[in-house]
């Protein structure tokens, strides 16, 4: 046929979902951009250069690594952003600016790249970031903690001494001096979970506003893009193992306020969830949620440190291939000896 | 595109077919029906079947040759009976196969034999064909109709397989064979394939529209024939205008004992599977590497049915076929009875041509459909569908690695993991994939469909199946 068209050949289905990779990703950027703006008026405007600094450091160490292994460059799918989201909100917010910037490196050269890239990492890459920063600079990973900022005065910790004004999560106090000292600190029980809810305690960039996570986490359900299992048996189960053995005696923990400090919320949601690093099976979901928030109850009562929900999900991520395995979608007729 | 969800089934609105029925009164009504589904898997395509759901069926005028291919389906190549030059009168016996599996080929049209030479084939690439060369001064054969009733189950087994009747929904299994189980085979329920399922189809539709007490007397010979009583006609629910004259045929037809009952299906791709069709309609589940009778049923294509009224009741070969052309690439869309044998070149002429943003060609439905790389082919008794697909309609974006999200895990309908086969079959171990159930796809592309990282799970799945040990 003269003129005809030049036609496509390839193996069915010819017709595919709209969804991809790339909306995937860049959604999940955009549920985690309310905790950032919230952070700006809880502990001032450094915590979005901190965040400005740790994205770009995530990115260019993607294109570089890609570039030194010969993969294709896929900064646009947007994954990277997302570490170096996720690595900002796990850091404390008043941190030297060249702290994220390695953190980056560790990420996504060493936990991502060299692991294989995308799909074949075995722990969560912002994770390994901050588990490296944590070892190798304890003194700003765990001192650089920011009293919020009431009047909005988002410029108050800029330039001046960060050591002259930090302060202890409410964790470290719970850890050290008991649930007297915290309500001292931070006012009657019902102020405290008014303000840890909303967001206005101590704690690392992105964490503390378990209002704003839960609105991102439930965006991400309704566009089906993570299910209800892993982040509801996290919480459940820090919530659960706090009220057991959180307390004086058995059963006398506080479980609300086991998951509205630290990180469970941003933990739960946006990095237990991660594809590569999770489960897909219901079953294996739950005892992944369950483990991380066993582990992190463990690390935060008994542990060297007051809070564990990043170690947590480091310890239960090698074990997502063998839940994997032990988890398989059941088959529809399977053949004789499969 | 939009993303696939429930929603979405009715984006078009409910099609009223009631006179002064309105749209909400439609709405309620679908509600009221108990829709029966499959639990495992599937995904929600855009139907995109509003491009061809309201045109009636037209006959495309008979070309000026026909090329039928001798290896049209399933089974043994035919073998030429005619020779060149020689005069053949539309509904003759041209080919047949000597032994094993096979059904026998008609002449299309009344003509001169052109050539016996080879053709484009849209899986086998070439094979062998018959050309007829069209007289135009001939009167159209005539078909008249007579009572089948007193026939016994070997004549008309005889006539199925006389006329040529092969599965015409998909891989062109030949009827009469299908239709002689094992005798140990306890069948108790026939099953008649109404869902088409695949996004821009609307042959079946049509058919059940148009010719609904046809297909029941299809049902009704198919029942004499297997000796059983219960016919179920399985219909998606995107389908009303469909089911309800189907279930008005149903309630008209003479009964003679058979009880034959539509049952409207949640829409979900992929429906109208054999293995998932059973289990939605009757709860049971074919066995790996097992048949529908193993579980007492024999499934049939609506348009298999309506051929097999016309092989017994009217003596007529299956030489012709209701096609769906559709897609935004070609100047009309339309469903066409066209002969068997014409070419796709011919289809597209008579529809004004193609549109400048066409990209892909596909024979059958975009999910399961083959590609192809030229018109020339000709349509065969399987074809139910030529799309002409533009770029916005494909999805041509490159893949990119695994992210193992799982929804490949949750689209499969047979519980496989497309996603390791894929994996395993980019690490050069094709072979090691057996665990993973690939001998179990039937290759419905639901996980492809699915995958956000637009990862050809399917060609990986063939790829291991050539390679991976049973």
């Amino acid at each position: 046929m003269v003129g005809a068209p030049l036609l496509t050949v390839s193996v069915s289905p010819h017709v595919k979902s709209g969804e991809s990779v790339e909306k995937i990703m860049w959604t999940v950027v955009a549920c985690l951009l309310p905790p950032l703006i919230l952070s700006i008026f809880i502990f001032g405007i450094q915590t979005l250069i901190i965040t400005a600094i740790s994205v770009a450091s995530c990115v260019a160490a993607e294109a570089l690594s890609q570039r030194l292994l010969h993969r294709p460059i896929t900064i646009k799918d947007g994954s990277a952003a997302i570490t170096g989201l996720l690595l900002a909100y796990v850091i404390p917010p008043g941190v030297p600016y060249w702290i994220p910037i390695l953190g980056a490196v560790m990420a996504i050269y060493v936990a991502k790249h060299l692991l294989g890239g995308i799909g074949f990492n075995i722990f969560n890459p912002a994770l390994i970031g901050r588990a490296f920063l944590m070892a190798t600079f304890p003194v700003a990973m765990t001192s650089a903690w920011l009293p919020p900022i009431r009047d909005a005065a988002v410029f108050k910790y800029m330039g001046s001494g960060i050591d002259a004004v930090s302060t202890a999560t409410p964790l470290y106090v719970l850890k050290h001096y008991g649930a007297s000292a915290l309500m001292e600190k931070f006012g009657s029980m019902s102020t405290i979970y008014g303000d840890f809810f909303v967001g206005w305690r101590p704690g690392c960039i992105g964490e503390t506003s378990a209002l704003l996570l839960l609105i991102g986490g439930l965006f991400l359900m309704y566009k089906r893009y993570i299910t209800w299992h892993i982040p509801v048996s996290v919480i459940v189960s820090v919530a659960f193992f706090t009220w057991v053995f959180g307390g004086e005696r058995l059963f006398m923990g506080n479980p609300l306020l086991a998951i509205l400090s630290g990180g469970v919320f941003l933990g739960a949601f946006f990095m237990a969830t991660d594809y590569v690093t999770s489960p897909s099976q219901v079953p294996a979901k739950l005892i992944f949620g369950a483990g991380i928030g066993a582990l992190t109850v463990l690390i935060r009562l008994k542990g060297g440190y007051p809070e564990g929900v990043c170690y947590a999900i480091l310890l239960m991520n090698p074990l997502v291939p063998a839940l994997e395995g032990w988890f398989r979608p059941k088959r529809f007729a399977p053949q004789k000896g499969a | 595109m939009t993303k696939a969800s429930p929603s979405n089934y009715t984006k078009t609105g409910p099609i009223s077919y009631i006179p002064n029925e309105t749209s909400a009164q439609v709405r309620q009504r679908n509600m009221n029906e108990s829709l029966l589904t499959f639990p495992k898997g599937g995904v929600h395509p855009p139907e995109a079947k509003e491009l061809t759901e309201h045109s009636a069926v037209e006959s495309l005028p008979i070309p000026e040759e026909v090329e039928i291919l001798l290896n049209q389906h399933f089974g043994a190549p035919c073998n030429p009976l005619v020779n060149k030059k020689d005069l053949v009168v539309e509904g003759d016996v041209i080919g047949n196969v000597e032994k094993g599996l096979g059904a026998a080929i008609h002449a299309s049209v009344t003509g001169t034999v052109k050539a016996i030479g080879v053709s484009a084939h849209p899986i086998a690439v070439k094979a062998p064909s018959v050309t007829i060369q069209t007289d135009p001064s001939a009167e159209p054969r005539a078909w008249p109709a007579s009572d089948w009733k007193a026939l016994s189950r070997d004549e008309l087994l005889g006539r199925v397989k006389n006329a040529g009747i092969v599965g015409i929904g998909g891989a062109g299994f030949p009827t009469h064979i299908k239709l002689s189980p094992p005798s140990n085979a306890k069948v108790d329920t026939l099953i008649l394939n109404g869902a088409e399922c695949e996004p821009y189809l609307t042959t079946d539709h049509r058919l059940m529209l148009e010719h609904p007490e046809k297909v029941i007397e299809g049902a009704s010979i198919l029942l004499s024939i297997l000796g059983i009583k219960e016919c179920r006609i399985g219909i998606e629910a995107n389908k009303p205008d469909a089911i309800d004259a189907m279930k008005t045929a149903c309630n008209k037809a003479s009964s003679n004992g058979f009880k034959v009952t539509v049952s409207p299906l949640k829409v979900k791709y992929p429906q109208g599977s054999e293995k998932q069709l059973i289990q939605s309609i009757t709860g049971r589940r074919v066995p790996g590497f097992g048949l529908p009778f193993d579980v007492g049923v024999i499934v049939q294509n609506v348009g298999t049915a309506k051929a097999i009224y016309d092989a017994v009741v009217l003596q007529k070969p299956l030489y012709e076929k209701i096609v769906t052309v559709s897609g935004r690439g070609i100047a009309r869309t339309a469903n066409l009875l066209v002969r068997i044998g014409t070419r796709i070149s011919d289809i597209v002429s008579f529809l004004g041509g193609t549109t400048s943003g066409l990209a892909k060609v596909v024979l059958g439905g975009p999910m399961m459909g083959f590609a192809i790389s030229t018109l020339d082919i000709p349509v065969t008794k399987t074809t139910s569908g030529i799309l002409f697909l533009t770029e916005g309609e494909i999805d041509a974006r490159p893949y990119s690695q695994c992210i193992r999200c799982g929804w490949c895990l949750e689209a499969c309908p047979m519980g496989l993991l497309p996603n390791e086969i894929g994996v395993y079959v980019e690490a050069g171990r094709a072979g090691d994939t057996s665990p993973f159930g690939v001998f179990e796809c039937f290759e419905c592309g639901c996980c492809a469909f699915a995958c956000p990282a637009k990862r050809p799970l399917v060609q990986f799945i063939r790829l291991a199946k050539m390679k991976a040990k049973k």
